[in-house]
């Protein structure tokens, strides 16, 4: 079988963001960058089907700038066997990217789609299921165990929801999005990450595919979130009790 | 005809409050609402939907839509939509409308806002407020697909009262093909609590990796019980498997914004506040006086939550 697996280029999750005084975005000088985590766990999924005994191979697709392909080489040295790295240099929104990703399965033709649950940037939670619509495949999205089943046309996957666990069997081709409980994804070593550097890893120009990534959303500014004002440390029980009850009143 | 399209959500034949929100945010665009009902026999949610001031509310009920599954949900609501030529589509931010919106936006070719934080109006231009980077920026961003979706911050906007009036409930007959969906449902682990639901509680207690185990949780309940609060986590505690999935506090799980929140052993990394910095006020228990929870909490009391927690059960008995 073929998966292919997302894999976004981000800001690391755990840097300080700050907007720009401008509002014009956020502050990147400085700014380390790393795989989304939610991708880095689909990589990780895809691995470990294949590691299940199941032949596969693993493509794994990146839409960013040029720099991406660390990201995409981190894939690599995890295990995914080659990148596809799509170059886009302008704004684009989820729209685009189910587009540019439909494309792709058109061509890859995988026999399933695992990405991440929501960009850890953007917070968007939207590409993975505008990609199935567009497909008019399944989606199980915010997958926490994937199964697959029916000697591998189809996947039981067990999905994260409001007040419970929730599951569903799709057939394949199928996407599934990851969500955090899936796997805990391995480090790559230093023997992998020297063999992901001799793996393909393709550019594809943006423009080269031949499809219209015209955003639906259109930025208009940054802002700072309200901070809150600085609280007091309480030297004991007996004092929160007090300021609980008789300053904030919410005792 | 009404311009926005809400999809209100039930469980158990109940309406769901976060709902009430996207009334809410929906009235701030003007121009009246209509709500969508999904499910097998819901006629009743729509008649308790039916107080809240829609231009109508819209039921699609049959077999096909007993469970949800996605692909037939976003196909009966797409046909609505065409039918009634609604221009925004709105949901709460819940697991169901963030997996299914998205589903209906990619039929339209259009743009969606996820979680949205305020509707700044100003004449026939509508820019949607939503956090990125786990609500450390507040990004402004319109839609400029002629129809419009987003998913609504429960937090951030009131529930709507009811309007006094009663909207007419109508059937709608979507054609929805189940044989189409290559989707089979098999089975809802329901987490089963007695507590309130954490997204709706006046008080929301929290244990993190510090709580150390379940026995450290049965300590946060006992405070629970005593305030009627709901229990809430972070992912360290989740992932530990001392709680369930659905009880974790941030940018990837619940956002919270009760009147009271107590975090227990949580040091405070930015996805876990992304979840519950909206809260009124904030408790911090926490035994490193470095721990950056202090940053955003009220009162923060540096302890070992082992002995804090029963100190404050009797405090409390001993106030009341
Ligand atoms: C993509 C992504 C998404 C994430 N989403 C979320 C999310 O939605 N929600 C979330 O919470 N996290 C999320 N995280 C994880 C987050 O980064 C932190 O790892 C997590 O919040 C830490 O949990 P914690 O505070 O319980 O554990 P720790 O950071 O280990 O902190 C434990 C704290 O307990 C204190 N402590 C220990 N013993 C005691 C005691 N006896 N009494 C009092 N205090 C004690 C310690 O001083 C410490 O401050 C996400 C991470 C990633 C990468
Ligand atoms: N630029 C990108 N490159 C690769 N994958 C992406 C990109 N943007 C989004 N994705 C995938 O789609 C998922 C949802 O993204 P989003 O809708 O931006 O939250 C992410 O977790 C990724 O797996």
């Amino acid at each position: 079988m073929k998966i292919l697996v997302t894999a976004k280029r981000v800001t690391d999750p755990d840097m300080k963001i700050k907007v720009k005084p401008d509002g014009t975005g956020i502050v990147t000088d400085g700014m380390n960058y790393k795989i989304n985590p939610f991708c880095e766990i689909a990589v990780e999924e895809a691995l470990r089907i294949r590691e299940k005994g199941n032949q596969a191979e693993i493509v794994v697709v990146g839409i960013g700038p040029k720099e991406a392909a660390t990201e995409l080489r981190t894939a690599l040295a995890m295990g995914a066997d080659r990148a596809i790295l799509v170059l886009i240099d302008k704004y684009y929104d989820s729209t685009v990217v189910a587009k540019i990703l439909k494309k792709i399965v058109e061509e890859e033709k995988p026999d399933l789609i695992l990405t991440g649950k929501q960009a850890v940037d953007d917070d968007s939670n939207q590409a993975s299921q505008m990609l199935a619509a567009l497909l008019g495949y399944p989606q199980a999205c915010f997958a926490s165990k994937i199964e697959l089943t029916d000697g591998g046309k189809k996947a039981k996957v067990t999905r994260e929801v409001d007040g419970g666990l929730e599951t569903i069997q799709v057939e394949l081709p199928a996407i599934v999005s990851a969500d955090l409980r899936l796997n805990e994804p391995r480090y790559p070593t230093v023997p992998n990450i020297l063999k992901a550097k001799k793996k393909p890893l393709k550019e594809v120009p943006v423009d080269s595919l031949g499809i219209d990534v015209t955003p639906k959303t259109e930025f208009v500014k940054m802002t700072e979130p309200p901070t809150r004002k600085a609280g007091i440390k309480v030297p004991d029980v007996a004092t929160l009790v007090d300021k609980l009850k008789n300053e904030s009143k919410v005792l | 005809m009404a311009k926005v399209l809400i999809i209100a959500e039930h469980s158990k034949g109940q309406i769901k409050k976060a709902t009430l929100s996207s009334v809410t945010a929906a009235n701030k665009i003007g121009g009246g609402f209509s709500l969508v009902v999904l499910g097998k026999d819901v006629k009743g949610v729509a008649d308790a939907y039916a107080k809240f001031g829609a231009e109508k509310v819209f039921v699609i009920d049959g077999d096909v839509f007993k469970n949800y599954i996605a692909e037939n949900y976003a196909e009966a609501v797409a046909q609505l939509i065409k039918a009634q030529n609604f221009e925004f589509v709105f949901g709460s931010a819940t697991a169901f409308t963030k997996d299914l919106i998205p589903r209906i936006a990619a039929k339209f070719d259009a743009g969606m806002a996820s979680e949205v934080l305020a509707v700044e109006v100003s004449g026939s231009d509508v820019v949607f407020a939503r956090p990125m980077w786990a609500g450390n920026a507040i990004a402004h961003i319109k839609i400029t697909s002629p129809v419009k979706f987003a998913t609504i911050r429960a937090t951030e906007f009131d529930h709507a009262k009811e309007s006094g009036a009663v909207s007419p409930v109508e059937n709608f007959a979507a054609n929805v093909d189940p044989a189409k969906a290559k989707v089979e449902y098999l089975e809802f682990a329901e987490t089963k609590s007695e507590r309130p639901e954490l997204t709706e509680a006046r008080v929301v207690i929290s244990g993190g990796r510090g709580a150390k185990g379940p026995e450290g949780f049965k300590m946060i309940e006992e405070l629970a019980d005593l305030l009627n609060a709901a229990i809430g986590a972070s992912r360290a505690a989740v992932d530990s498997g001392w709680v369930p999935n659905d009880l974790q506090v941030g940018q990837t799980g619940k956002i919270v914004a009760p009147e009271l929140y107590i975090a227990c052993g949580i040091s405070g990394a930015i996805q876990h506040i992304a979840g519950m910095k909206g809260s009124k006020v904030i408790v911090a228990i926490n035994k490193d006086e470095e721990a950056p929870i202090f940053q955003v909490a009220d009162y923060g009391l540096v302890a070992d939550m082992f002995k804090a927690i029963p100190e404050l059960v009797s405090a409390i008995k001993a106030s009341r």
